[in-house]
Order: C-alpha cells, then structure tokens, then sequence
C-alpha cells in the first residue's frame, strides 16, 4: 500500500525521530512511503485562534500537497484531525469543499491506520521497561482513537502497559493556550504529572507530540528522570 | 487588555498557585464521575438518551414561540400572572413591583443561576427588602458575600471548618465539624425565617408547556417550603428552560441529577401549576412566572450555536473541565462558570468584553464529551474565538498570522526559516527566562526542546536523493 506520510511542522523541526521511526514501522509492515516535500504547517495556530482566513490560505496549500496521496498517514493526532475533522468546516461552503473532505476521507492517524487500515497489531517490536499511556484529545475525542494504541503497546516485547487514572485528562497543551494561559497550562500539565508519577512508568507514550513537549517540558524542568516517546519510536524499537 | 480579560488571568494565576484549593476542587469532584457512570448504566442505553434529549430540546428551542405560548396560555388558565421580561431591568422591575405592591419586607429564595444573573438580590434590597436565600449552599455564600462558586454546588471551594468559622463569626454557632449539625444550625435560622416571609422567589429547572408547570429539582426541601409557605411565589425562568411534554420530565429528571450530581435523582421533583386554587387549603395566594429573555433570542438567532440553548444547567461540563478543576469558579467572573458559560456570557454579555473565555480552553472536549443534552460545547468556542477575530481582529495576531501564511506556502521559505532558527537557538540560553525571551511564557514553568540537528524533510531529502516522487519539486 502506498502511504503519504504527513509530518507536522513541529515534528519535522524537533521531533524528526518520530516521522524516521514511522517510515521504519511502516516499510517493514510492506508499505511503499512517499513524502510530499512541499508539506509545512496543517494551519492549526490560526484556526484555533479565530483567524480562519489566514488557516484557509495555509491549508488550501496543504490540500494541494496532498492531493495526489492515496493514504495520508498523520505523525500527529492533533494535525490529523485538523485535516480529517476542521477542514471540511473550514472549506465549508467554498470552491475547495469537495478536496477538503477527499483529503478528510483518506487521512488517518498512524495507530490507526496499522489497526484499522493495515489491520496489524503486532508489528514485530521489542522495548523493555515499564510504561503509561497518555490520550491526546484530538485523537481520543476528535477521532476516537483508544484502543488501537494500546493494542499496538501490548503486543511490543517486553514492555508492560500500566494505565494511569487521568489518561483522558488534557495535559494543558492545547497550542496557543499553552502560551496564552501559561498559568492554567501548566496547571493542567501538573495535574498530568502527579498521574503520571503514580504510576511509576519509566516512559510515557503518546500518539502525539505536541502533548509530550508539554508533558516533557514539565517533567524536565521538575527533574522527573519519566521519559516521554512516540507511540512510532517504541514500535520501530526491534 | 479588557478589564475581565486580566481579571480572568490575574485570578487565574492566583487560584492555579493555590495548591490548597486546588486540592480542595479534585477532592469536591473525586466520587462524582464514578457515581455518575454507575447511574449512567442504570439506563439501557445513555447514549441514546441524550439523543432523545437533545431531540427534544431540540424542538422545544426551534419552536420556542410555540411551546412559549402554550406554556403562557396554561399558566394564565390557572390564575397564574405571566411575565415576559425582554432584559434583566424589566424583569427586576417586575419583581420588586411585585414586592412593593403587596408591602413585602422579607423574602425567602431558592437557588436560581438566573437571578444572580439578573442580579436579583440587590435590586430588592435596593427597594428595602430582605432577601434569604434557604439552599444551604447559597445561603453560605450570601452570608460570606460571594457569588456562587458552580453553577450546581456553590459553595463547593468550602470545607466544613470554613463554613463553621463562617456560622460562628456571623451567627455565633458553637463551632462544629459535622454536617448533620452545621445543616441544623443553618435549619433553625431558615425555618423562622420561611414563616415570617411574604414572598418566596424561586427558578424553575423546566418549563413544562403542555400543562404550564414549572419543575424544580431540589435535595433539600428549601424550595417546596420557600414557594408554598408565603403569600406569593415569584418564579424567574429562562425562556429556554421550556420542554414540550410531561412526559419528557421522564427522561430529564433522572438525567439532570445524573449528570450534575451523580445522583440517581434529586431528593424532591416538584412540579408547580398555580396560585392556590379555590377549595384547596394551601398554597400561595399569588404565582407569578417571570420568563427571562435578556439575549437569548440572539442566541436563537445564531443558527451554528443556537444548541448552547438547549443547556438544562446540570453543570456536568464544569465538573469534567480541567480548566475549571484548576482555576476554581470564582476566577470565571461569570453567572454561568466552565464550558458553558464560556460560550454562552459572550453571547449574553458582549463578545468582545468576553472573549477572553471560549480562548482560555484547551479545545479537549471533555465538556462536549460530558453535556447530556449533546451541545457540541468546545467547537462554540472555537466558533466564538473565530466571530472574535472576524468582528474585531488583534494587531499584533494580524501580523504575525501574516507573516506565518506567507512563510507556509512557501515550503523553502519555511525550511529557510527553520534553519536560521536552527542557527540562533543555541543563543536561546542566553536570554532564557529574561523578559527578553520570546518564549517565555512557555520557559518560565516548562523545558523547550532544542530543534533538531536534522529535520525530517532533511532526512528524506538524504536517505532516497535519487528517489523520484510524484509531487512537483519544491
């Protein structure tokens, strides 16, 4: 199958692991990988602010982009849903709705797309140590996406999946609140992390990073030794 | 900034250092959720029955007109008089009409959000009346002189020994750190006072058109005693608050008390459908009904959010929200606190003084995920951010979501961009943390993650250069 990968903004600049880990995972599961190298930003700073204008003209750009994709898979379930949720909204009503929901239609966020799409949930990796899983809430509530991460999780070699009570709790990210709010912002993430530290975990995992800058952020400056990965950089661990 | 916008962030930042309080909050709310879903599961299917809820209220708001005439028609038949208040002033001048007509000098009241949010209270004591509130959690709060805390227990950010302190201090009580007793001591200031009223003001939890009663939901008993014992009840209802059936109380008693207090169903449901009718022994002589508009056909009017009426003030929203776990219900400045206060105050108040709030949510959805009536709570606020903008834009954000559109079409402008960060950054440790750094909000509590050596597109562009893709070269 012939995957498109999208690789946010933010991850191509910081976290270019997790798009490195995702082709691994995703070749060794038989995909052919392609990356639309004009990609740049899915448009989500300015559409959560109000200024869905200047969102428009950034993700008409990534609707050509990612035209002739088959599959897009998304590093991240934040930008996911913004191209599988909010860009029907946002082109609704105009000349691009009918791309807007083509795009909405084949992109997936990547647990996802290896549960649901590929239908694996053994991807043949192996990671000892001890880890707790934290929902993004785009991807838990936008996408509905629950399961399938932990799927993937339990059947890694080695690694034992304990939960934590405030999994579906929102780490306080949420984009330009963090930096809006930073009070509130970073209670949340403090909220977060006393769950986390319940549960001993040496690793937190997500499905997307831009909760585990936050979530790391935080533990970091705390001087927390809990790690945090992407759910791609623990599956692509053989 | 607008005064409420800092008023939100100065209180915001006081109430998120208050470790104390914070605890207080999570503990208020920590048997709650498990309650609720164990109630939740007492129904065959919940989801369903927030669809049907929401398809009611949903035929109740977009035929309110109808079901408001209805509602009026039966009322009247009984003797009840009705009153449409288009604003807040009408309505208070109605009420202390009332009071001043009939000599009325004290005033006992039950819990309604809608006159605080019509700021009741003062306006009769303006006009020389007494006002006690009788639910137990208002009446704590009057006597500290605050506004309620949530929309459903507001005086949740108190604990036993504050309220003890506060009945010692204002009605000399022996101290005491059991409840039986505190809600004994604030029982024998209320029962004088129900008997020397001469007027009971009360909300109505639903507005039943069908056969023009008002409903209300109480766990204390408070309200049956401050709307039958006086001469004259006074009661102060929403325009939305209206449900076509009786029937529909079936599904929206239990789903009221479920979700707002995890409890199965509230102690009392009473319903109430006039003055005291000739032959009938008890009951007030006079029944007024005060039907509030005070904006809410303008949110009628919004097709996109017109649900945020369908809102049955069960506060579910509030006890899921993070934001307000953290922040506590006093920073809000609101009548209406959380998630659905931040949508609907800038549609009752002014969006531009109140925009600050659909901002101040991280968009998790919990609140969306938690209404029972299904109101689809964080895309209004997205919706909100968005008239915000379009009515009146920022400055500052013009520019530099300018600046950001012209360098993301331009993928080499973008890639250009991110290597001169990549080059300055290292100088970032330098002004970190200052007031130089632009980053600052974010760097003064958490860790900022250097950007990468390589980026993706840099590793891509190395691992296949022969490699050909289907895209046009960028």
């Amino acid at each position: 199958m012939k995957v498109s990968l999208f690789i946010p903004c933010f991850v191509d600049q910081f976290y270019p692991q997790v798009g490195v880990s995702m082709v691994k995972v995703l070749e060794r599961l038989g995909c052919e990988i392609d990356y639309p190298p004009g990609q740049t930003c899915c448009g989500q700073p300015p559409f959560n602010s109000g200024y869905w204008n200047e969102a428009r003209a950034v993700a008409r750009h990534s609707l050509q982009t990612f035209a002739p994709s088959e599959a897009v898979v998304s590093a991240s379930g934040s930008c996911g849903t913004m191209m599988k949720i909010f860009y029907p909204e946002l082109f609704h009503g105009t000349e691009q709705e009918d791309e807007a929901r083509q795009l909405a239609s084949k992109t997936h966020e990547f647990s996802e797309f290896l549960v649901n799409v590929l239908g694996v949930r053994d991807v043949g990796a192996r990671f000892p140590g001890t880890a707790t899983f934290h929902d993004g809430c785009h991807g838990l509530r936008e996408l509905g996406i629950k399961q399938e991460p932990r799927e993937l999780l339990r059947h890694v070699e080695g690694l034992k999946l304990i939960e934590m009570t405030e999994a579906e709790t929102c780490c306080g990210f949420g984009g330009t609140f963090s930096v809006k709010f930073p009070t509130i912002s970073t209670a949340m993430g403090e909220v977060k992390c006393a769950s986390i530290a319940k549960t001993e975990a040496e690793y937190v995992i997500s499905n997307d990073s831009s909760c585990l800058m936050q979530i790391q952020g935080l533990l970091s400056r705390q001087g927390q030794k809990t790690r945090c990965f992407h759910l791609a950089e623990i599956l692509a661990q053989t | 900034m607008i005064a409420y916008a800092r008023q939100f962030q100065q209180m915001a930042a006081r109430y998120t250092a208050d470790l104390r309080h914070r605890g207080l909050i999570q503990r208020a709310l920590k048997g709650y959720e498990t309650k609720r879903d164990e109630y939740k599961g007492r129904f065959q299917n919940w989801s369903q029955a927030r669809q049907a809820a929401s398809e009611i209220k949903w035929e109740a708001i977009n035929r309110l007109d109808r079901y408001l005439t209805e509602f009026i028609t039966k009322l009247e038949a009984r003797g009840t008089h009705a009153f449409v208040a288009g604003n807040a002033a009408q309505a208070r001048d109605y009420i202390t009409g009332v009071a001043k007509k009939n000599n009325v000098r004290s005033i006992i009241k039950s819990k309604s959000m809608t006159a605080e949010e019509i700021e009741l209270n003062e306006a009769l004591e303006h006009a020389g009346c007494t006002v006690f509130e009788s639910d137990l959690g208002e009446y704590i709060v009057q006597l500290r002189r605050e506004k309620p805390y949530h929309l459903v227990f507001p005086a949740m950010h108190l604990t036993r020994g504050e309220i003890s302190q506060l009945f010692r201090d204002e009605l000399g009580s022996t101290p005491t750190d059991n409840p039986e007793e505190l809600t004994m001591i604030a029982r024998r200031v209320m029962r004088k006072n129900y008997c020397s009223a001469d007027m009971g003001i009360s909300g109505a939890n639903f507005a039943v058109a069908e056969t023009g009663m008002i409903s209300i939901t109480e766990n204390e008993g408070n309200a049956r005693l401050s709307t039958s014992l006086p001469k004259i009840h006074v009661a102060l209802v929403g325009i939305e608050k209206i449900v076509p059936r009786l029937e529909d109380l079936a599904l929206f008693l239990p789903m009221l008390a479920i979700a707002g207090a995890g409890q199965p169903l509230t102690c009392y449901n009473t319903l109430y459908g006039g003055p005291r009718q000739p032959g009938e022994c008890d009951g007030p002589e006079q029944f007024h009904v005060v039907l509030l508009d005070n904006r809410r056909t303008e949110l009628l009017a919004d097709a996109e959010q017109r649900d945020a009426l369908h809102c049955i003030r069960c506060g579910a929203c509030l006890n899921v929200c993070p934001i307000f776990r953290n922040v506590g219900g006093h920073t809000y400045g609101t009548t209406y606190q959380g998630p659905i206060g931040s949508v609907i105050t800038p549609h009752l108040r002014g969006l531009q003084n109140w925009k600050h709030l659909p901002s101040a949510s991280s968009l998790c959805g919990a609140c969306t995920e938690a209404c029972p009536v299904g109101i689809d709570l964080h895309h209004h606020l997205l919706q909100n951010r968005r008239n915000a903008a379009q009515d009146k834009p920022s400055l500052p954000e013009k520019i530099l979501y300018a600046g950001y559109v012209f360098v993301m079409r331009r993928p080499a402008l973008y890639r250009l961009s991110a290597k001169l960060t990549r080059i300055f950054f290292p100088l970032h440790g330098m002004i970190k943390k200052t007031p130089l750094d632009p980053l600052r909000a974010w760097t003064r509590t958490r860790d900022f993650p250097a950007p990468a050596e390589q980026s993706f597109h840099a590793y891509w562009k190395k691992r296949i250069p022969e490699r050909k893709t289907p895209h046009a070269a960028n």
